[in-house]
């Protein structure tokens, strides 16, 4: 097994976790662990959760931090091998082959001109200065699950008419889960794995008030303690970090235009709550939620 | 102590997390090792979250797997939460990874019919051999030629049709030096909709259970994509464990996982714990719904009502199998199924297997969507 102690400068997860940091990702010990190890062992890094809690905010901030263009796969039913790795630009081939002439050297229509590289390609010609996200694997089927186990397993795709090509350094790939099937027993144990929770009403607080800077304290403690409240509620859609962050930019928003507290985060729940079910679920409650939160 | 025995104790803890039922593969192993390496390590916490990256344990297990942690190398905090545990059997296997009963919802005490309700009944069933073995065995039969499909988004060689398959005409092209010899065609694969069945396990449906468990084991192995999920009191699914082969220790396996035998129900709940966790909506998605419960709601049967509107806008077809449509004479009656009735595309005889499995079979005459 192959070990890089360090990369680009960052010698520890805590190290990892102060470079996050600073690119406002507020990561916890566990997930700046799984991080660095899998950077470290050079294997992929998993990261797993409800939808909204990060993971690809995660994977843009290490790329980030690595100083790296981050190049994303979003995968869907029916992904192939011509969309995540690499596809010949036929009109060009054939163009090339109508100009030549009778006399003309015979032209070499496998060149790299004429091959258009998607995301997988792109990663392994280039390890050094991409990092490779593969997003929502669960919504991708068995057979691109099965095909990725083998780019995983030794970072080599071959090209019929070129032969394999191999990545001279291990690429630093992340996959992403919102766990909607379970992934095959044996991709989940190629990669360091991480499940990434809602985080704790402190840790969100910080979030918010790092990511939206023009909330106040007050209001960024009531959106957190409102959304850990309608994280319990039997709701089609649980409200993200993102849609707490957006809340409180929307509450305040309203409020400094003149809206009164508790009525300003009533009128913005439409940033939080995108279901008309769950709307019609949360609208009696919502008065008691947010006095309760201490909107 | 020899230089070996560090090691040995760390090499003890993935045979103690094999044995319980966790999948741990060798490269995990090395792996973990070399994290502890990097790590350090500085403290226990150091190797705790090595494990959990690279042993990958499944996060509904979580607390089991930090307690046989705590338990193994702390000696203390060994409070391992037994209800999590599926099953000591040599039965056990990689496949069933994560069993344990799905969240539970609500308290044991309901406004309307507390007195009927609530009595959740942890009891393991014993099941007795089916007698129904002829009609199961039919329908596994005939149900792959029959189930209900949908067009896949996966493009395969086609002989015909309106989809012509560019790519493929321009590589036929490159072989003949660059003339366009023939038309290529490519078609959408077919793939099959998930049937997702919820069994009512509650006391009014005691008699029909064992014969509704038998039938989802049966649907189990004769199709592909299929989910099963009990409910009475509480929502449990049980999908891996009827992937056993074998019917009896498939029914067994599930008899201990199923923690709310012939309790009270409370559907409505039911199906809306079903729809609150994403992960569980999701299965339902395009899927073909089959609920097999007489309907006799405990709770609000208006809550019932909704939950089966919200499914039948996520699923393709939904479908109530009830045993007291056996009766010719049979109506909706029961407040919750007059509630839930503008919603479904069936309602059925459930009240035998043969009949069970006959609305199985014809679901796939509506045609692919």
């Amino acid at each position: 097994m192959v070990v890089r102690r360090t990369l680009v400068g960052i010698g520890s997860p805590q190290e990892l976790e102060n470079a996050l940091r600073a690119a406002y990702y507020l990561a916890d010990r566990d997930l700046s662990t799984a991080a660095y190890l899998a950077l470290a062992l050079g294997k992929p890094l998993l990261l797993e959760g409800a939808p909204g809690v990060g993971k690809t905010e995660a994977a843009k901030a290490i790329a980030g931090v690595l100083g790296r263009t981050l190049l994303r796969l979003q995968c869907y039913e029916g992904i192939d091998a011509s969309a995540a790795l690499y596809e010949w630009n036929f009109p060009r081939q054939m163009l090339a082959l109508r100009q030549q002439g009778p006399d003309s050297q015979p032209i070499d229509i496998y060149r790299d001109e004429f091959l258009i590289e998607r995301p997988m390609l792109a990663c392994l010609r280039r390890p050094e200065e991409t990092m490779l996200l593969i997003d929502e694997i669960d919504r991708s089927d068995h057979e691109f699950e099965a095909f990725l186990l083998e780019f995983l397993s030794d970072f080599q795709i071959s090209i019929p008419e070129r032969g394999a090509i191999r990545a001279y350094e291990r690429p630093v790939v992340i996959l992403t889960s919102n766990r909607t099937r379970e992934l095959h027993e044996a991709l989940r144990r190629r990669c360091v794995y991480h499940w990434i929770e809602y985080p704790a009403p402190e840790r969100e607080m910080r979030i918010i008030m790092m990511r939206a800077s023009g909330v106040g304290e007050r209001a960024a403690r009531a959106v957190v303690a409102a959304v850990g409240r309608l994280r319990r509620e039997p709701l089609v859609k649980h409200p993200g970090i993102a849609e707490a962050v957006e809340w409180a930019e929307a509450a305040t928003l309203l409020n400094q235009q003149g809206e009164r507290w508790p009525e300003a985060f009533r009128r913005s729940l439409g940033v939080v709550l995108k279901d008309e079910d769950d709307l019609v679920h949360i609208t009696p409650k919502i008065d008691a939620i947010l006095a309760e939160a201490g909107a | 102590m020899d230089a070996a025995s560090p090691l040995a104790h760390l090499l003890g803890f993935t045979a103690l997390l094999r044995e319980m039922g966790f999948a741990v593969a060798p490269e995990q192993t090395m792996a973990w090792l070399a994290a502890i390496d990097l790590l350090g390590p500085q403290e226990i916490g150091d190797i705790r979250r090595a494990a959990r990256a690279t042993l990958a344990p499944p996060p509904e297990r979580l607390a089991e797997f930090d307690g046989l942690f705590a338990r193994y190398f702390l000696g203390t905090g060994g409070t391992v939460p037994e209800s999590e545990r599926s099953d000591e059997s040599a039965l056990q296997s990689a496949d069933d990874l994560g069993l344990r009963p799905e969240p539970i919802f609500g308290d044991d005490t309901h406004e309307s019919g507390a007195q009927a309700t609530g009595a959740e009944r942890l009891s393991a069933r014993r099941f007795a051999r089916g007698t129904e073995d002829d009609t199961l065995h039919h329908f596994a039969r005939a149900l792959p030629a029959r189930v209900p499909r949908r067009r896949g988004y996966r493009w395969r060689a086609g002989r015909g049709g309106p989809d012509t398959d560019a790519r493929r005409m321009f590589r036929d092209a490159m072989r003949n030096a660059g003339e366009f010899i023939r038309l290529r065609y490519r078609k959408r694969d077919l793939r099959q909709r998930r049937i997702v069945v919820l069994i009512d396990v509650s006391g009014s449906m005691k008699e029909r259970t064992q014969a509704h468990l038998a039938f989802a084991h049966a649907l189990v192995h004769a199709a592909g994509a299929v989910e099963i999920f009990t409910f009475g009191t509480r929502l449990t699914r049980i999908s891996r464990a009827l992937r056993l082969r074998n019917a009896q220790q498939a029914l067994m396996r599930t008899s201990l996982l199923v923690a709310d035998w012939d309790g009270g129900t409370r559907i409505g709940e039911a199906l809306t714990a079903f729809l609150a966790i994403p992960r569980f909506s999701a299965l339902a998605r395009g899927a073909v719904l089959v609920v097999l419960s007489d309907g006799l709601e405990r709770g609000d049967p208006r809550a019932m009502g909704e939950a089966v509107a919200r499914l039948s806008r996520i699923a393709w077809r939904t479908v109530w199998l009830t045993p007291l449509a056996a009766d010719p004479g049979f109506a909706p009656r029961t407040a919750g199924l007059l509630a839930a009735q503008p919603f479904l595309d069936r309602i059925g005889d459930g009240g035998s297997l043969a009949s069970i499995c006959g609305h199985l079979l014809d679901l796939a005459r509506d045609k692919a969507a």
